[in-house]
């Protein structure tokens, strides 16, 4: 099962440490953001704009490499557009994987 | 070339910048999180290049595009291949990046750039253009003979002009010089080496080798260079 990394961030970033920080502080600081907007559009049902918040997300679920997490938040993000919520447990799980990696 | 950074998501902007900062060509004017801002800014400030998202709430990329009378060039920018085919509709358009964006994608994105400005800039073909150039050396206005350059580099904030007799350290970048000069005698092979024709002896994959000096090509004006040359 995959695990959030920084395997792509090293990539982008090379040997520049600062600009490494940057990017983490900016993820930290917006993650927890984006997840409650996310989750407050959503308990209100306002799925199109949920589906806006998911595709806000899907950035940070790729820098952390998580590739089959992007391809399970863009069908979550598209059939969200369709008022469709079947995904949205296997989106939260993706999420608190995260956040579970954020914290430590 | 002057740019400026559309993007609603602030850890896209900041690799976005932080690739322009490692290009030394593009300057960074400013970053917008929302379209709208960026049109205001647009009213009173020229840039060569956006960066633009795509998905953005209210306002998005294309509504962007569409709302610009004479739109510079654009780099769109994304998390989904979906848009691509429309993007190109769009004239100003000149790549489609997929988001998180790594160093050699956003690498390969300047050279195409490059060489969609150096074709779309009109040949000058009747325009009389001087013999002579004049640079500043140390405080002198030095006369160099145009035909005479066989090499120009890019070295930071300096250009190399290479003549016959002597080179040239002086303080100016490769676009301004490059405007100076007759385009059917030079070429700009690489983001900063200019050739003059005349010169090559020859050319062997992704270099072409200038008196004794061995001068990169990019991918990406190879197929130009080729198209200028006059080979059986």
């Amino acid at each position: 099962l995959e695990q959030p990394n920084l395997t792509f961030i090293k990539e982008i970033v090379g040997d520049d440490e600062a600009f490494e920080k940057s990017l983490l502080y900016i993820i930290k600081k917006e993650f927890p953001e984006e997840v409650k907007l996310f989750t407050k559009n959503f308990s209100q049902k306002k799925f199109k704009e949920a589906s806006s918040n998911v595709h806000k997300l899907k950035h940070k679920i790729s820098l952390l490499a998580l590739k089959e997490g992007f391809d399970l938040a863009s069908d979550f993000e598209n059939e969200l557009k369709k008022g469709n919520t079947a995904l949205h447990y296997d989106f939260l799980e993706i999420l608190n994987k995260i956040h579970l990696y954020l914290l430590l | 070339m002057l740019c400026i950074i559309i993007d609603d998501d602030a850890t896209a902007r900041l690799i976005i910048k932080q690739h322009c900062l490692n290009s030394k060509i593009i300057n960074v004017l400013e970053e917008f999180s929302s379209a709208i801002d960026a049109i205001k800014y647009l009213n009173s400030h020229s840039v060569d290049l956006v960066y633009l998202d795509i998905h953005m709430p209210n306002f998005s990329g294309f509504d962007f595009i569409q709302t610009l009378k004479n739109p510079p060039k654009i780099i769109l920018t994304t998390s989904d291949r979906n848009f691509a085919l429309e993007a190109f509709e769009y004239k100003s358009v000149v790549d489609y990046l997929l988001k998180p964006i790594s160093k050699e994608r956003f690498e390969i994105s300047l050279e195409k750039l490059e060489t969609i400005l150096a074709v779309n800039k009109p040949v000058k073909k009747h325009e009389k253009l001087s013999d002579y150039i004049y640079v500043n050396v140390d405080k002198r206005l030095v006369k160099i003979d145009i035909p005479s350059i066989y090499l120009i580099e890019a070295k930071g904030d300096y250009i190399n002009i290479k003549t016959i007799e002597k080179n040239y350290i002086v303080h100016s970048t490769l676009k301004k010089i490059e405007d100076k000069l007759p385009s059917n005698l030079f070429f700009k092979v690489h983001r900063s080496f200019i050739i003059n024709f005349s010169e090559i002896i020859d050319i062997e994959d992704n270099s072409v080798l200038i008196r004794q000096l061995v001068v990169p090509i990019s991918r990406s004006n190879k197929s130009e260079l080729m198209k200028r040359l006059n080979f059986l």
